[in-house]
């Protein structure tokens, strides 16, 4: 395939991020690299688990965490992942504006989730002084969830990134392979918070 | 090098987009079943359901959520996902191995 | 744009070329070189520990430097002497094995490689800068979390940013192996050493996270005041020692399968025989991968787990033995009846099952958890894994340098020297680890500086040290071949052994396009089934055309670059925050290139027919 045929093709095929073959590569690579972040993060979980018992003083996970925030946080991760599915909807049907529209909301419900996020932990560092260092509790649980917003800040960047790179050409079979890892990626970092409003929050406060 | 660049005929393009249609439909019925699955989760929490029941009931919405993530936002369930899926299964279980690990022989 | 006629235009040409290049074929020269370093590095420190234990009460080296010795003996040559040289056979092969013309990835490959460096070049500093690691290679909490100094610090950020280049290379190969084999290449046609590193890259994937973890964990312990290992503020120890070899065990079969790949193709090779029980080797590689992954606890029974975990863990060890028997007899039978040839490939291959399995006994032993509170921290535990060790990865490495070596530079390695430097080795290491088993099960401990007159230890630890020289000799004659043979020796043909696999079908060096026409493959071992109907070389499967290659990209060098000085900045930031600066210029190199890599097309090149006619004409094509 020419160089011309991938940056313009004059037909879009069905699959477009697995037009090429280097195509095919990323998308399986980026799976198989998510099967490695599985288990990423099931060692922090187990770490977390392992102290979440180890707490000083009051800040106890029953007596820290308020659920409305995190309700507000779920709702916010869990709609940018159906805005994604809808981008990707798009790229599919070859509508490229559609798709970085999509796409662009999706960056606006990961900032609001990045952001109650930093308010989250401004406040429980604030009022209740519970630092990275004050406990082990402490330690595991801003490592937990604080990898789990470095995974949301990256891929708000990438998302970004593509955005902007491709926003005067349209959809191609060399971009196209990168927006649907970037959007997988989108979706595992929603399963991985699944996980962490049911093990660090509701869990927590069922104590 | 395969002619990936045929045009196709016209009928096959509407098909097509029908079928995306169709499929965006269960994605939208997903995901109201997974935010459901959040407001049972949260839900139960709030009304300080019976402490035996509600942790194994938590653990498994949330494996559901996550499965319906899986093979439908990110199309585990179509075709030329088995390579996929055995890696996932892989990471898995080694997760599993590991929560259990940290949760039965770690000294407490 | 075509660095594809790159020609040899002096020396900054050439130190350009390597360092930007993501041919496959020079990033295994790149590993070969770099690995090989690393293990003469680590076969020094081997020496130095060896010579301090030569007599009772010596004082060859103090009591500090020992632990550093023995810390960086142990680091260096399992992450960055053994990793290094499987992923240089990995790179050099397996492509070629399967009919590719490149990797999945060649721009990660060279990421991958690039990383591993700088992370041995970070731990090595270490030695420059007040003192090396020095709480054991495993790195125990809280001997590590309270050890004075930054040398633990450079065991933390070396490990971590070399482990992400080898978690990208495992990546790359399975990719590799699912989406590019030619036509006909079917997965139970795969030549043993491409199954084993499909194997092997599915343990990188899923080993490799638990260690990343646990060096974060460490790291936020020492330079930002965490305490998942401070037991003062609720902090837990134990969680370490599970990361670790959750990572850890696995981390031992990553090197040992691919060298039970290449055994396995040399056994087949000398003997002219297809491989005895090719399906049953490969489940038995499956299995042992599987299996690995379920025994990691039995490096920790006397943590006190429990009488429950002790047992499971004893069982599942013991049940690996099982697969790793079927490839101990399977290796037997395809040399049974077959035309044997002794060369120095074969003869460290044929050395390698006795040593091996004595290595495997020692591991039944170990495994039963009862008896492991004897043998635990022993002498003996030193002497089972260098059987393993030596006895398997590094005699593999050697057969596999003699197999390939042909194929990676176009020459063979003389054979007569190949066979001196063997006996030796092979001398010298039965002599130095056989009576370790002896001195541990009389009670000397592991890792201690010294030893004590009058308790039978003193001739024992000399025969040990007497062999370590004679691995040593043999060592250096290995080196010595290397200059000869790319001096003296004559260019041979791309087929030198009678080859049965894809490799051998096409020129030695290969051209960089490797394969001129896919091949059609018929059958296990393709060419020899070409060869059996009287064929010259492989069929192809396509007509000749335009090959499409990947650019050469300076950008893996400058991103592993970066987190290199963000490495030093990280491990000095807790003396003084001004060192937060090269934090941020390294990362900021790091993140820049990164963003240069996305924002910038990388389309890679064409080599258009006129040119493969060209070169068929010269005679590199066939």
């Amino acid at each position: 395939m020419s160089h011309e045929d991938v940056l313009n093709p004059k037909h879009m095929p069905h699959d477009p991020e697995k037009a090429t073959l280097e195509g095919k590569n990323k998308f399986l690579g980026f799976w198989f690299f998510l099967g490695g972040e599985t288990v990423l993060f099931a060692s922090l979980f187990g770490t977390y688990l392992a102290l979440n018992g180890s707490t000083q003083g009051e800040n106890t996970p029953e007596h820290l965490f308020g659920l409305e925030l995190v309700f507000i946080m779920t709702m916010l991760l869990l709609t940018s992942s159906l805005t994604s599915v809808y981008a990707m909807y798009h790229m599919k049907n070859h509508n490229f504006g559609k798709m970085q529209t999509w796409l662009a909301i999706t960056v606006f419900l990961g900032l609001a989730f990045l952001g109650c996020e930093i308010y989250e932990f401004y406040h429980y560092i604030h009022e209740y002084g519970f630092t990275f260092r004050s406990s082990a509790f402490g330690s595991a649980f801003y490592t937990l969830v604080g990898f789990h917003g470095g995974h949301v800040l990256f891929g708000l960047s990438w998302i970004t990134a593509l955005l902007l790179r491709n926003r005067k050409r349209g959809l191609n079979l060399y971009n196209a392979p990168k927006y649907y890892i970037a959007s997988l990626y989108w979706h595992f970092i929603d399963v991985v918070w699944v996980f962490i409003f049911t093990v660090v929050y509701l869990m927590g406060k069922v104590g | 090098m395969a002619d990936q660049t045929q045009s196709k005929p016209m009928h096959k393009v509407e098909y097509e987009k029908q079928q995306h249609k169709e499929e965006m439909k269960h994605q939208v019925l997903t995901f109201a079943l997974m935010i459901l699955f959040t407001l049972i989760a949260f839900g139960m929490v709030v009304m300080e359901v019976n402490s035996y029941f509600i942790i194994p009931t938590l653990i498994i919405l949330a494996i559901v959520q996550v499965a319906f993530q899986l093979y439908y936002f990110m199309h585990m369930k179509n075709k030329g996902h088995d390579m996929v899926a055995l890696m996932m299964y892989g990471g898995a279980a080694v997760a599993l191995l590991t929560i259990i690990t940290f949760t039965s022989i770690i000294w407490w | 744009m075509s660095t594809a006629t790159a020609q040899k235009r002096g020396l900054g040409a050439a130190i350009w070329d390597y360092l930007t290049t993501v041919d496959h074929k020079k990033i295994a020269h790149l590993y070969l070189v770099a690995g090989g370093l690393f293990f003469l590095i680590g076969g020094l420190e081997a020496m130095l520990i060896r010579i301090q234990l030569m007599k009772p009460d010596n004082n060859f080296i103090s009591a500090g430097l020992y632990n550093e010795m023995i810390t960086m003996h142990g680091t260096t040559m399992i992450f960055l002497a053994a990793m290094p040289l499987i992923f240089a056979l990995m790179n050099a092969v397996v492509p070629l094995q399967i009919g590719a013309r490149d990797v999945a990835f060649p721009f990660l490959n060279s990421l991958g490689f690039w990383l591993f460096l700088f992370g041995g070049l970070m731990l090595n500093v270490s030695w420059f800068t007040g003192g090396a690691p020095d709480a054991g290679w495993t790195n125990y909490a809280p001997l590590s979390t309270s050890s004075p100094g930054h040398g633990v610090d450079y065991y933390v950020m070396g490990l971590q940013i070399s482990g992400a280049g080898t978690l990208i290379g495992g990546i790359n190969f399975l990719v590799t192996i699912v989406n590019m084999r030619a036509p006909g290449m079917t997965y139970m046609r795969m030549p043993l050493f491409t199954w084993s590193t499909f194997v092997t890259s599915t343990l990188i994937l899923f080993a490799f996270p638990a260690l990343t973890v646990g060096l974060f964990l460490m790291m936020f312990d020492r330079m930002f005041g965490s305490a998942f290992f401070d037991v003062g503020l609720g902090g837990n120890v134990i969680i370490w020692e599970h990361l670790f070899w959750i990572f850890g065990h696995p981390e031992v079969y990553i090197l040992i399968l691919p060298l039970f790949g290449a055994f396995s193709d040399i056994f087949s090779n000398f003997s002219k025989k297809r491989l005895f029980g090719y399906s049953a080797m490969v489940f038995a590689t499956v299995l042992i991968g599987f299996l690995g992954f379920m025994v990691w606890a039995h490096h920790m029974f006397t943590v006190g787990m429990g009488p429950i975990a002790n047992s499971i863990f004893a069982v599942a060890t013991m049940a690996i033995a099982v697969p790793t028997g079927i490839k101990i007899f399977n290796w037997l039978f395809t040399m049974w009846g077959g035309q044997i040839k002794m060369t120095a490939a074969m003869l460290w291959s044929i050395a390698f099952i006795p040593s091996f399995t004595i290595g495997g006994m020692t591991g039944v032993m170990l495994a039963a958890a009862a008896a492991d509170y004897q043998y635990h921290d022993t002498y003996f535990v030193v002497g089972h894994f260098h059987y393993v060790i030596v006895g398997g990865v590094v005699f593999g490495l050697f057969a596999a340098l003699h197999y390939w070596w042909p194929k990676m530079f176009g020459k063979v390695l003389n054979e007569k020297l190949g066979k001196l430097a063997f006996w030796p080795f092979f001398i010298g290491f039965h002599l130095t680890f056989f009576i370790q088993h002896f001195l541990g099960l009389m009670g000397m401990p592991r890792r201690y500086w010294v030893f004590l007159e009058g308790q039978g230890l003193d001739a024992g630890n000399l025969i040990s040290t007497i062999g370590a020289f004679l691995m040593a000799i043999g060592t250096v004659i290995f080196l010595i071949n290397v200059v000869y043979t790319s001096v003296k020796e004559k260019k041979v043909s791309g087929d030198p052994w009678n080859g049965r696999t894809l490799e051998w079908s096409i020129p030695s060096p290969p051209p960089h396009y490797n394969f001129v026409q896919t091949p059609l493959v018929r059958g296990l071992d393709p060419l020899w089934v070409e060869k059996m109907d009287g064929k010259e070389g492989m069929t192809p499967a396509e007509p000749l055309g335009d090959i499409h290659m990947p650019n050469a990209s300076i950008l893996p060098f400058t991103i592993s670059l970066g987190l290199f000085i963000a490495g030093f900045g990280f491990i000095y930031q807790v003396d003084d925050t001004v060192w937060l600066i090269a934090v941020f210029a390294g990362m900021g190199i790091t993140l820049g290139s990164m963003l240069i890599r996305s924002l910038k097309d990388d389309l890679g090149h064409h080599i258009h027919k006129e040119e493969l006619e060209e070169d068929i004409k010269k005679g590199v094509g066939r």
